[in-house]
């Protein structure tokens, strides 16, 4: 086995035994990178000389015996965490030389444990898409299969993590942009619950919507990257004050007694075949381990997409207002008066999908049209959010695919977005609850995509769900497979 | 004509916190640094910052509220009023709008006629203040619009009224009024002219009796009260002589022109902004509990109003006396230290209004800076009381104290100002000064009583000032009458 296939617990555990180098490990890293990259295009920006200094300090910490769990070890980042002295672009021309003078909070946290940065990795511009076509860089390609897109909006990190261009992942989840990728790359991605991880220094698209997650290829590794950035931080007035249990401890295999819910929504028609084979397959599993399953429902399910693109793109509109060429980014330097240089440096530096949205926002947030979409869409918000409370009422877990078709081709569905809006809709409505789901590898399609099963946890209960996810993956051998695309 | 119609005035006072940091991040307030010196990713709107509210702004809002009898809102929200401008870095400014933090409250006011008027206070709200646009005045910047985010970011308190003013000089009372009570609750510093307290005025007339209001033009950010004043004054007349000349008045922003005094359009209704509040996602609700409330209450200082009314009740100030008196807190402290220390609080108020005002006036200083402390000037009070010093030998003990710093007990010791009571050696002098002036005398004796000032003038000369005016007086008045 190379060192690029390796998991971050197993690399840990070569770090430490020093039968490993953390340079060594990053080399290996930057050559499997510089390899494959022409083909992903996952990347925007790699970290050739940084990474190796980072390494180059981890080995000197790990010497010293002051170890963290991190430490050494090759983490990338989607291009929307800030990161001091790097560029982070968000994948758009208006941020395009934008070089960042601080790091985010969950960047920060890792690089308190001497995690290497390895990269930036490309994704939908500010984080607005389903296949990551939109980006200002190119699009990503799905590792599994070159024609089809890897998801989006992190498919450059899902699609890195399952080309083994990194060992691990963060990225960034609004409406399933951590979930859907992961499903789509069969890797795992985990959507902390809102509030669980600082969102201080992650370029914002949708406020109340926006979460930092892990993308990494098993949930070992999951709960790993999860338990550094999880916390409090007081940068972030929206991120909760509570405890952060030990992730990797409650990996236990236990699943006695566990309640797995079926919401019956979510089995509707427009359900790949396949993916619905994969779920059923998942819940078969689940109760020879021990689990009962009951079928359950959130009858508000058929409005989430709706309510999602009223909030998040009246949000967006407002967020991104900042983008004015005034500081930084990309100016339109002909233009003669202020109204111009604003307008025609957001109409260059935009993607059409970015100007798509806030406009969608702006018309939300008008005036005479403010009750009618936006506080509309809030009241069904909350009728959302008592679904998904009701249900943990009477199970511990949902059960659920992540998307309705495993990844489809490049160019699908550009020109229809509504058919785009509609790959998240099961993961949207979680987002517009505000609790924690994952996604983690449940099968293949007949094509021989991966095909992605979500479970959807308690708020602030990630542990439980981590735990079943756990389970189902030490009885199957579905994480194991690994792309074979040609390098 | 303008006797026809009424004035309406609301008024819209945009206070800033004297918070030592920024309203939702750690960078410093102060004014007159070098530009965007205290800024940081948070205030320069950098992509991916966030804001975290400055506790101490919401306490110093509470602590403005309670003083003007609003109902300080259990829980309040912090919306986004989005629109484009340089100065403004987020591309909106964090305000309050459905949910604030001061809900109704009142204000009183003492009118000319001497009645008092209360005005109501719809609501105060938090909010950041934008930074400024400077025009590049170097080569390299001629041309250019510079921005300086050094203010972005600061905290304001907007204080809103209802329309209850009917006059300039109602709008000029109100004003002056919550400019006293702020700078007294310490949580603006007042200045005018640095906009650390700014005033934009919606002005309409209607017709006497009239319950519909006229269509209002907003007159922005006037920079001085009397500017206000004139400001409302031109405005009023513009409007009326609009209608009467068969116009009508349109909602608009005007600004006031303070060269020629006049109010200009600056946009109109249709070019106004929807500014598409909506709640700020990066913000919680702001919840404050009862037990919060009670805490700033419980620090809240005595306002000027129950000081004037302590001042003539208790002390038996004149109201005019405790008007000036209570008009400044730093004044009313000095005067209620002196008081304590003299018991005659008529006196301590005579020489505070008097000779330490007119100092300062000279001096250009405040009474933060004046050498004389309570304690040296209640000395030189309890030094006139027991005769050791004459009232007008006083005057000149407290140049010196200006001066010198020093005790009125030093200062009468080392000059020898001690006054003169020994009735012989007064006698002398009287005496000397009778002899001298036989006219004077012969002129007094027929009838010119006027002229005892001018014999007390030479005694007192005679003695270098130091005789006691009142023995003096005594003693001339009996040896005058009694021929000798």
């Amino acid at each position: 086995m190379t060192i690029y296939d390796l998991t971050l617990a197993e690399l840990r555990t070569k770090l430490d035994n020093r039968e490993l180098s953390a340079v060594e490990v990053t080399n290996a890293y930057l050559e499997r990178i510089a390899a494959t990259n022409p083909d992903l295009n996952t990347f925007i920006t790699v970290c050739n000389e940084t990474a190796l200094v980072e390494a180059q300090a981890a080995d000197q910490a790990i010497a010293a015996g002051e170890v963290a769990p991190l430490t050494g070890l090759p983490i990338a980042a989607k291009d929307i965490f800030n990161t001091a002295g790097l560029r982070t672009t968000c994948a758009s021309r208006i941020l395009e030389n934008y070089v960042s003078p601080y790091d985010a909070t969950a960047i920060a946290r890792i690089k308190a444990q001497k995690a290497v940065i390895v990269g930036k990795l490309n994704m939908d511009e500010f984080a607005m898409g389903s296949s990551n076509e939109n980006s200002a860089f190119g699009a990503v390609r799905n590792p599994w299969n070159l024609e089809h897109v890897p998801g989006g909006s992190s498919g450059g990190s899902a699609a890195s993590i399952a080309a083994h261009q990194a060992a691990a992942a963060l990225g960034t989840d609004t409406g399933g942009s951590v979930r859907q990728p992961a499903a789509h790359c069969g890797v795992v991605g985990l959507k902390p619950t809102y509030g669980r991880v600082s969102r201080y220094g992650v370029v914002a698209y949708a406020s109340s919507l926006d979460q930092v997650g892990p993308i990494t290829r098993d949930v070992r590794d999951s709960a790993l990257l999860l338990q550094a950035i999880a916390g409090y931080d007081s940068a972030d007035s929206t991120s909760v004050d509570t405890p952060v249990p030990d992730y990797q401890a409650n990996l236990t295999g236990d699943l006695k007694g566990m309640k797995i819910g079926l919401p019956k929504e979510y089995f509707i028609e427009g359900l790949d075949k396949d993916v619905r084979a994969a779920v059923e397959a998942a819940a078969a599993t689940y109760k020879a381990l021990g689990a009962e399953i009951i079928e359950v429902s959130l009858p508000h399910t058929s409005y989430a997409v709706a309510c999602y693109y009223l909030i998040a793109t009246a949000e967006a509109s407002s967020n991104l207002a900042r983008y004015d060429g005034v500081r930084y980014g990309l100016r339109d330097e002909n233009a003669e008066k202020l109204i111009d240089m604003y307008m025609q440096s957001r109409a260059t530096g935009f993607g059409a999908e970015v100007k798509r949205r806030i406009m969608l926002g702006t018309y939300a947030l008008s005036s005479g049209y403010y009750d009618a979409y936006y506080i509309k869409a809030q009241k069904v918000r909350t009728l959302i959010r008592q679904d998904f409370l009701d249900v943990f009422e009477k199970v511990d877990t949902l059960l659920t695919p992540v998307a309705p078709t495993p990844a489809f081709a490049l160019g699908e569905k550009t020109d229809d977005p509504l058919q785009m809006y509609l790959s998240d809709i099961y993961t949207i409505p979680v987002n517009l609850a505000g609790t924690c789901a994952m996604s983690l590898p449940g099968g293949f399609s007949t094509q021989g995509l991966p095909i992605g099963l979500q479970l959807i946890g308690k708020p602030f209960d990630e542990v439980t769900m981590l735990r079943t996810a756990h389970a189902f993956e030490q009885a199957t051998e579905w994480h194991k497979r690994t792309p074979n695309f040609k390098v | 004509m303008t006797q026809r119609y009424e004035t309406v005035i609301g008024l819209e006072v945009h206070a800033q916190l004297t918070t030592k940091t920024k309203i939702f991040c750690g960078c410093s307030t102060e004014f007159g640094q070098t530009p965007n010196s205290q800024t940081c990713p948070v205030c320069l709107a950098l992509p991916g910052a966030l804001p975290v509210l400055n506790q101490k702004a919401v306490e110093l809002a509470i602590r403005t509220g309670l003083a003007i009898n609003c109902q300080i809102a259990p829980r309040s929200i912090f919306a986004r009023k989005n629109y484009f401008y340089p100065d403004l870095p987020k591309g909106y400014q964090i305000s309050q709008f459905e949910l604030p933090v001061c809900g109704h409250g009142w204000l009183d006011i003492d009118l000319e006629n001497g009645e008092r008027k209360r005005i109501g206070i719809t609501r105060a709200h938090m909010e950041e203040d934008a930074g400024k646009l400077v025009h590049g005045d170097t080569p390299e910047t001629s041309g250019n619009s510079l921005v300086d985010l050094n203010r972005a970011c600061t905290p304001l308190l907007e204080i809103v009224s209802e329309p209850d003013m009917r006059s300039a000089n109602e709008a000029i009372a109100y004003l002056k009024k919550l400019h006293q009570i702020v700078v007294y609750l310490d949580v603006c510093d007042g200045n005018l002219e640095e906009g650390s307290f700014r005033c934009d005025a919606n002005i309409s007339v209607r017709p006497y009796g009239q319950e519909e209001l006229g269509t209002r033009a907003e007159l922005k950010n006037i920079n001085s009260f009397r500017f206000i004043k004139q400001a409302i004054e031109y405005e009023v007349e513009r409007q009326i002589d609009l209608i009467e000349g068969g116009g009508k008045v349109v909602q608009e922003t005007r600004l006031f022109d303070s060269n020629t005094g006049m109010t200009r359009s600056m946009r109109g209704k249709e070019d106004a902004h929807d500014y598409r509040y909506f709640p700020d996602p990066d913000l919680v609700p702001l919840v404050i509990s009862p037990e919060w409330i009670e805490e700033v209450r419980a620090t809240l200082p005595e306002l000027p109003e129950a000081k004037r009314t302590r001042f003539v009740e208790e002390l038996g100030l004149t109201a005019y006396d405790a008007e000036v008196l209570a008009a400044d807190r730093e004044l009313a402290d000095y005067f209620d230290a002196c008081v304590a220390l003299a018991k005659d609080a008529k006196s301590c108020a005579n020489w505070i209004m008097g000779d330490i005002l007119r100092k300062l006036k000279e001096t250009d200083s405040t009474i933060a800076d004046t050498p004389v402390s309570p304690a040296l000037l209640t000395g030189l009070l309890a030094r006139i009381a027991d005769n050791t010093i004459s009232g007008k030998m006083a005057k000149t003990v407290f140049e010196k104290m200006w001066q010198n710093g020093q005790t009125a007990d030093q200062i009468i010791d080392k000059e020898g100002l001690k006054q003169v009571t020994d009735t012989g050696a007064i006698e002398s002098l009287v005496d000397e000064v009778i002899a001298a002036n036989p006219n004077q005398v012969a002129e007094y004796l027929g009838g010119k009583d006027k002229l005892i000032g001018f014999f007390v003038g030479k005694v007192m000369q005679a003695s270098q000032g130091k005789a006691n005016p009142g023995m003096v007086n005594q003693l001339l008045k009996k040896k005058l009458q009694g021929g000798s």
